[in-house]
């Protein structure tokens, strides 16, 4: 591996993120999936950081799901996204951060089309007046939520209680890094390093320790692709698809996985599960599997948050063993209590691969 | 009084017209911007299909044209267009007055680290065609010395025919370098599977297909229909190569010690250089416009300016020298004709 020629596309990638002053539209399902991961991202970016981040409940989905499965003709899809813009026109922001990542890659596309067909654009903009009476400003900058954390990298690590280090050894973790397919791969020059050597995550991990793997499946999806899952007949597909990555960084000894896709760190984390009672396989240690997180859990981990508050309980694979490594303090007995430590209550544990 | 033919660019074509140019009575004036001669083709081994040593065509060009001025480690400073002349400001401080230039400035590799899929100057065991031909004249290269050389691939077509690299062009002679480079590896390391990922063997010179053949039958070469859609790097250092066999329909997964990518030829960078102080015309493909693609391809639209060679697109070394005379033929009878 030729580092050089890494930073060396990565310098060719880099895209430009205003400091400040966004408009967040959260995903559809990641508040299901990991729900400590989307708060944590606005308490990071207003509380910690003091940045201006505002949201509002009246955005909805932006159809991507749909979108991709053939469900919704495009124009639907067009038209669901020119009201999500109306809504941040209507608010005074020009500049637009999506929690998903399809939601950033349909946003890009649109935007995108637009660009080349404006007399679509126009179209657009008359059926979204006819249904709602709304009209909108394009946003001056559109960015997915893990470009923002990204930027703050740095001063996150400045204010970090931990790194992303061995305690005992004082060794870098071994981190891979899974980018959502829809992030950069349909648009490379939208994404941080581009999309066959992205850098989003890769330089949260330089910036708070760890080491990035770079294993041969590294750009294979994660097995989610919503034909292979939605479609139950290929849900099959799905599982190779995750069975085969983690095959692939198995040698590598991964300490853990950041991802930045609603989908990814979901089927990464309950595919091992799978893989562990149809085949007897783990991937990490002592019978343990690999922690999958979102950059946001990460960045609260790295900033000293609680890894309850974080809802890192609601993982399948045990995070407990990565925490002792790093030397973050945890109480076990409050790991199944919720808000105001009401009892949540325990999961019936698996058999094939060891949890807490 | 001898006419002056100034020739920028010290490669094949430019050595071969100066040759001829000689021949003819002519004071051709060579201005080539390396500190040697010979261009693309002395960095070259063997030359297809013969497997001529390349040194020994360079080194016979140089020696038959070597009555000419030459001006080595020299660019063009530029060039001032006169009422039927021109005058081209040397960088060493020469100025040279003349009604001819014929232009060979030849062409350059693709650079292959654009296509990023295929990991060149990311992968260790990824190089290029230009790399191996080094490897073979100077049998100096760590990534070859230091790998077991068990398995090794081709991948064919690299910035050539390629609309994202904004080649569309066929780069002509990479189909059939491929098959001689792959047949020189087996001949190094007869133990090896090497594997030639192709879109389709475009092999139309004079005992080209035999050489295809030859490769097959007598080198067990394999040749692969397919793109490449990635490549990696596994935890030993190999490379693990993606495509698609698109006869077998099926994709497939191979492991390498080595893979060698076939960088097309685009037009130097030089070369619009040089047409910018010239108000030459550039081809949609890159490379400089002919007066016409038929009748007059070694003819600008500028009086007295003349190409030949590959700055006018990809060529082979033979079509390159023909070339050569052709322009050279063409000068001559300007000149006699007083045009």
């Amino acid at each position: 591996m030729i580092y050089q020629g890494k930073q060396k596309i990565w310098s060719d990638y880099q895209k430009e993120i205003p400091d400040d002053h966004w408009y967040y539209v959260r995903s559809c399902i990641r508040q299901n999936f990991f729900p400590g991961s989307e708060r944590m991202f606005l308490e990071i970016c207003k509380d910690v950081l003091g940045k201006d981040f505002y949201e509002n409940e009246h955005h909805t989905t932006c159809g991507g799901i749909a979108y991709h499965c053939d469900t919704i003709p495009q124009e639907t899809a067009m038209t669901i996204v020119a009201r999500q813009f109306a809504l941040m026109t209507e608010a005074g922001y020009e500049n637009y951060v999506a929690s998903c990542i399809t939601s950033f890659g349909n946003y890009t596309e649109i935007l995108e089309t637009w660009n080349e067909f404006p007399e679509l654009e126009t179209r657009i903009r008359e059926m979204l007046w006819k249904a709602c009476r709304k009209e909108f400003n394009k946003p001056k900058y559109l960015a997915h939520s893990s470009d923002l954390i990204y930027k703050y990298r740095n001063e996150i690590a400045e204010k970090a209680a931990f790194r992303l280090v061995n305690k005992k050894t004082g060794e870098p973790l071994r981190v891979v890094e899974h980018i959502g397919c829809h992030y950069a791969k349909m648009f490379p020059s939208k994404g941080v390093g581009g999309a066959e050597y992205p850098y989003v995550l890769a330089g949260m991990i330089d910036a708070w320790g760890g080491e990035v793997i770079d294993y041969p499946e590294r750009r294979h999806c994660c097995g989610y692709g919503f034909r292979q899952y939605h479609v139950k007949a290929n849900r099959g597909y799905s599982l190779s698809n995750t069975h085969k990555k983690f095959e692939s960084m198995e040698p590598y000894k991964p300490d853990m996985i950041i991802t930045n896709c609603p989908g990814c760190p979901y089927f990464l984390d309950r595919w091992q599960y799978v893989i562990a009672e149809m085949e007897g396989k783990t991937y990490g240690q002592n019978g343990f599997g690999i922690p999958v997180f979102t950059y946001e859990e990460v960045a609260g981990l790295v900033l000293g948050y609680d890894p309850w508050d974080l809802g890192l309980q609601l993982h399948q694979v045990a995070v407990e063993p990565l925490l002792d490594k790093i030397g973050i303090e945890y109480s076990p007995e409050d790991k199944y209590k919720g808000l105001n430590k009401k009892d949540i209550m325990r999961p019936e544990l698996p058999a094939g691969i060891k949890c807490f | 009084m001898k006419e002056i033919v100034v020739i920028i660019g010290g490669g094949i074509a430019g050595l071969e017209a100066a040759s001829q140019l000689l021949k003819l009575g002519y004071s051709p004036i060579i201005i080539e911007k390396e500190d040697h001669l010979g261009g693309k083709v002395a960095n070259w081994h063997k030359l297809f299909p013969d497997m001529t040593p390349a040194k020994d065509i360079v080194d016979e060009l140089i020696a038959s044209s070597k009555d000419s001025n030459i001006f080595l480690n020299t660019e063009i400073s530029f060039i001032n267009r006169l009422q039927d002349s021109y005058n081209i400001k040397l960088s060493n401080g020469i100025s040279i007055m003349t009604k001819y230039i014929l232009c060979t400035t030849g062409f350059r590799l693709f650079e292959a680290e654009k296509k990023e899929e295929y990991g060149y100057g990311i992968y260790n065991q990824v190089i290029t065609n230009g790399d191996l031909e080094h490897w073979f004249n100077t049998g100096k290269d760590e990534r070859i010395e230091n790998s077991s050389m068990q398995a090794i691939g081709f991948v064919h077509c690299v910035g050539s025919r390629d609309e994202k690299a904004r080649n569309s062009q066929c780069s002509k002679v990479c189909c059939i370098t491929a098959i001689k480079q792959a047949i020189e590896l087996k001949e190094k390391f007869p133990d090896a599977q090497i594997y030639c990922f192709y879109m389709d063997l475009r092999l139309f010179g004079k005992k080209f297909e035999d050489f295809y053949i030859k490769a097959q039958k007598d080198y067990g070469i394999h040749f692969i229909r397919g793109r490449v859609s990635e490549v990696s790097e596994n935890i030993e250092g190999k490379v693990i190569v993606k495509a698609e066999d698109t006869l077998a329909g099926k994709p497939i997964k191979v492991t390498l010690d080595l893979l060698v990518l076939m960088s097309g030829m685009v037009c130097n960078p030089d070369t619009h250089k040089m047409a910018g102080m010239m108000a030459l015309q550039v081809d949609s493909d890159g490379f400089l416009k002919s007066h016409d693609n038929v009748f007059h391809i070694t003819s600008s639209t500028k009086k007295g300016i003349f190409y030949a060679g590959a700055c006018t697109g990809p060529k082979t070394v033979p079509e390159t020298l023909a070339e050569a005379r052709s322009a050279v033929l063409d000068i001559h009878s300007q000149i006699i004709s007083g045009q």
